[in-house]
């Protein structure tokens, strides 16, 4: 499963409630979502992320709130592969079980908006800015449910 | 048996497990509050869902919003309580009840060696009663209800050893603000934690439930207090007798790390603004002036935090220009404090009192915050713009600190105004 894009860039420790802040939850469309993504850093972040389909960030990408909406607004504004040094569990759970592809990879270097980057995540390795770093490959179940588009496609499937 | 979390997944799995395995497992609770039940139904619905697995384990809690804010709020309300209807729900708790997880252990929704799920990050606090509790998105959450089941990776353990005695005047949050700055928000992430020694074992249930709900801030998954007398007592007065369900320590058990903390050294500590993580001792941070205190939320508004906050503030004022607004964690809480007195003390000394529920800790309603002003609030998460405007500062800290704070308009150890106050138990 390889997926490709140019990046947004954003920091360490960008937590849920910087994500999606909670006076926006209750929207179902993640196209309307999109409008409010990353607005806990400020206003400008829901048209920064519309041009790219990879958002890098540091350490614990996502920690706090249980709230998907951190995941699915980014999915609403075009984002189909998140990077991250590390993320925090619910983050990373949400992901797979909404369909987003995420890679964590802790060597990853700085980065400038705009690079490519580029994921394997049957294979496990991500290529940015020219090097090649291996990360953990995603176990069949889970990749099982990204093919589907997220855990509810899975099942909706299944029946 | 293994390490608590090995013990309840095992029986939640229908085999035994050990930490790293991926495993499906059947939810013995799930719960969703009002703030993501519109998003649950509409998975459900778009996923052709109209008949849930298990509507006798599941329940939906209005903490977050209610009373309702804004006519989108009370749509989704009322939306919610048709649904349950519908869908026989075992339980809705509804608005004033109070916040999810103080029902839950209060009312004994869920007992030791339950997996437990509920769409919030502060399910970890269920880990106080013995359970294993955790979160869940909207769409995973709607999975659980369709199916009953859950896909979980088994966590590796940290077993943090709480040594001696919390002198008087500090509580169970300065021991959460002292693992925060020592270890930050990832040492525990994809991992468990069990409190252990004898410092827990002189915790009261409210105390161990601010342990556990804290323990999501360094990132853990679960947070668990080996059931005990403390835990026996609880249950007991709901009517349930220990058995062989509940989970023991096993000696033999295989932690990750061992951390050791000895209570009797801590100090009052506060964190913020803008993260939990940066945490120091009251006495050395540079103290703003403060504009709103807030006495409330999962973390510290149960009864306890309430006697606490009301022994520093009985017989005093708040200082000028500031507002306190206290919201008890339940209507439980909200009635025994009236009970004992605790209310008139506040409104004495100027505090609002809202109605129970998460209150002003989301931003959401009942007491946000302006541009440019200080808060100081006994909740758990200080991101700017979490209680309001983005240019607001939320320093975080023990109901006791939140109550100084108040009545001198500045950040304040609580140990600096008489009556000293009794260790929380
Ligand atoms: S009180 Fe605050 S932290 Fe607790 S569930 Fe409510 S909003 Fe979340």
């Amino acid at each position: 499963m390889i997926l490709s894009g140019t990046a947004v860039v954003i920091g360490d420790e960008v937590n849920s409630d910087l994500l999606y802040p909670a006076r926006h939850m209750g929207i179902p469309d993640p196209a309307m979502q999109a409008t409010h993504a990353l607005t806990g850093l400020g206003p400008e972040w829901p048209g920064r992320v519309a041009t790219h389909r990879v958002l890098v960030a540091g350490w614990n990408l996502g920690g706090g709130s249980a709230r998907e909406e951190a995941v699915t607004a980014l999915q609403g504004a075009g984002v189909r592969l998140v990077v991250a040094r590390s993320f925090s569990r619910l983050f990373f759970r949400n992901c797979i079980n909404n369909g987003l592809a995420a890679v964590a990879c802790e060597a990853l270097p700085a980065l400038d908006t705009g690079a490519t980057l580029t994921a394997d995540l049957a294979e496990g390795w991500l290529d940015c800015a020219g090097a090649r770093f291996a990360v953990p490959a995603l176990p069949d179940s889970l990749l099982e449910i990204l093919r589907h588009g997220g855990l509810l496609a899975q099942l909706r499937a299944a029946a | 048996m293994g390490t608590l979390a090995e013990q309840i997944l095992s029986r939640a799995a229908s085999r035994p497990v050990r930490a790293g395995e991926l495993v499906e497992v059947i939810a013995d609770r799930c719960f969703v509050p009002d703030d993501t039940i519109a998003l649950v139904m509409h998975h459900l619905k778009r996923a052709g869902i109209t008949r849930l697995a298990a509507p006798e384990r599941l329940g939906i809690f209005y903490d977050h919003f209610a009373p309702a804010e804004t006519v989108a709020s009370a749509t989704i309300h009322a939306a919610g309580r048709r649904f349950a209807t519908e869908q026989g729900i075992a339980h809705l708790f509804d608005v004033g009840d109070g916040i999810s997880h103080q029902i839950c252990v209060e009312k004994g929704l869920v007992r030791p060696g339950q997996l437990a799920f509920n769409a919030d990050s502060h399910t970890t606090t269920l880990g106080a009663a013995g359970c294993f509790g955790t979160g869940l998105g909207a769409t995973e959450t709607a999975y659980v209800w369709a199916t009953g089941l859950i896909w979980l990776r088994v966590p590796t353990t940290l077993r943090v050893i709480l040594e001696g005695r919390l002198a008087p005047g500090l509580d169970a949050k300065d021991v959460c603000l002292t693992l925060l700055r020592e270890l930050g928000t990832r040492a525990a992430v994809y991992r468990a934690i069990e409190y252990h020694g004898d410092g827990v074992a002189g915790l009261g249930m409210a105390a161990r439930m601010t342990l556990c709900n804290m323990a999501v801030e360094l990132g853990a998954k679960a947070a668990m207090v080996p059931p005990d007398a403390v835990t026996e007592a609880h249950f007991a007065v709901l009517g349930i007798a220990r058995d062989e369900s509940w989970p023991r320590i096993d000696p033999d058990a295989e932690y990750e790390r061992t951390l050791r903390l000895d209570l009797g050294s801590l100090e009052p500590m506060v964190a913020g603004p803008h993260a939990v993580n940066r945490v120091s001792p009251i006495n050395e941070v540079e103290a703003p002036r403060i504009d709103q205190a807030f006495l409330g939320t999962c973390t510290n508004g149960r009864i306890e935090d309430l006697r606490v906050a009301a022994r520093i503030l009985q017989g005093r004022r708040l200082a000028p220009g500031l507002r306190m607004i206290v919201t008890p964690a339940s209507r439980a809480v909200h009635l025994a404090a009236m009970e004992e007195g605790l209310m008139r003390i506040f409104l004495d000394a100027g505090c609002v009192v809202t109605t129970s529920g998460c209150g002003a800790c989301a931003g959401l309603h009942q007491g946000l915050l302006g541009e440019g002003e200080v808060c100081i609030s006994s909740g758990s998460r200080n991101a700017p713009g979490r209680m309001g405007s983005r240019d607001a500062a939320i320093y975080l800290a023990s109901p006791a600190t939140v109550a100084a704070s108040a009545v001198t308009g500045r950040l304040t150890d609580p140990r600096t105004l008489a009556p000293l106050l009794e260790t929380m138990t």
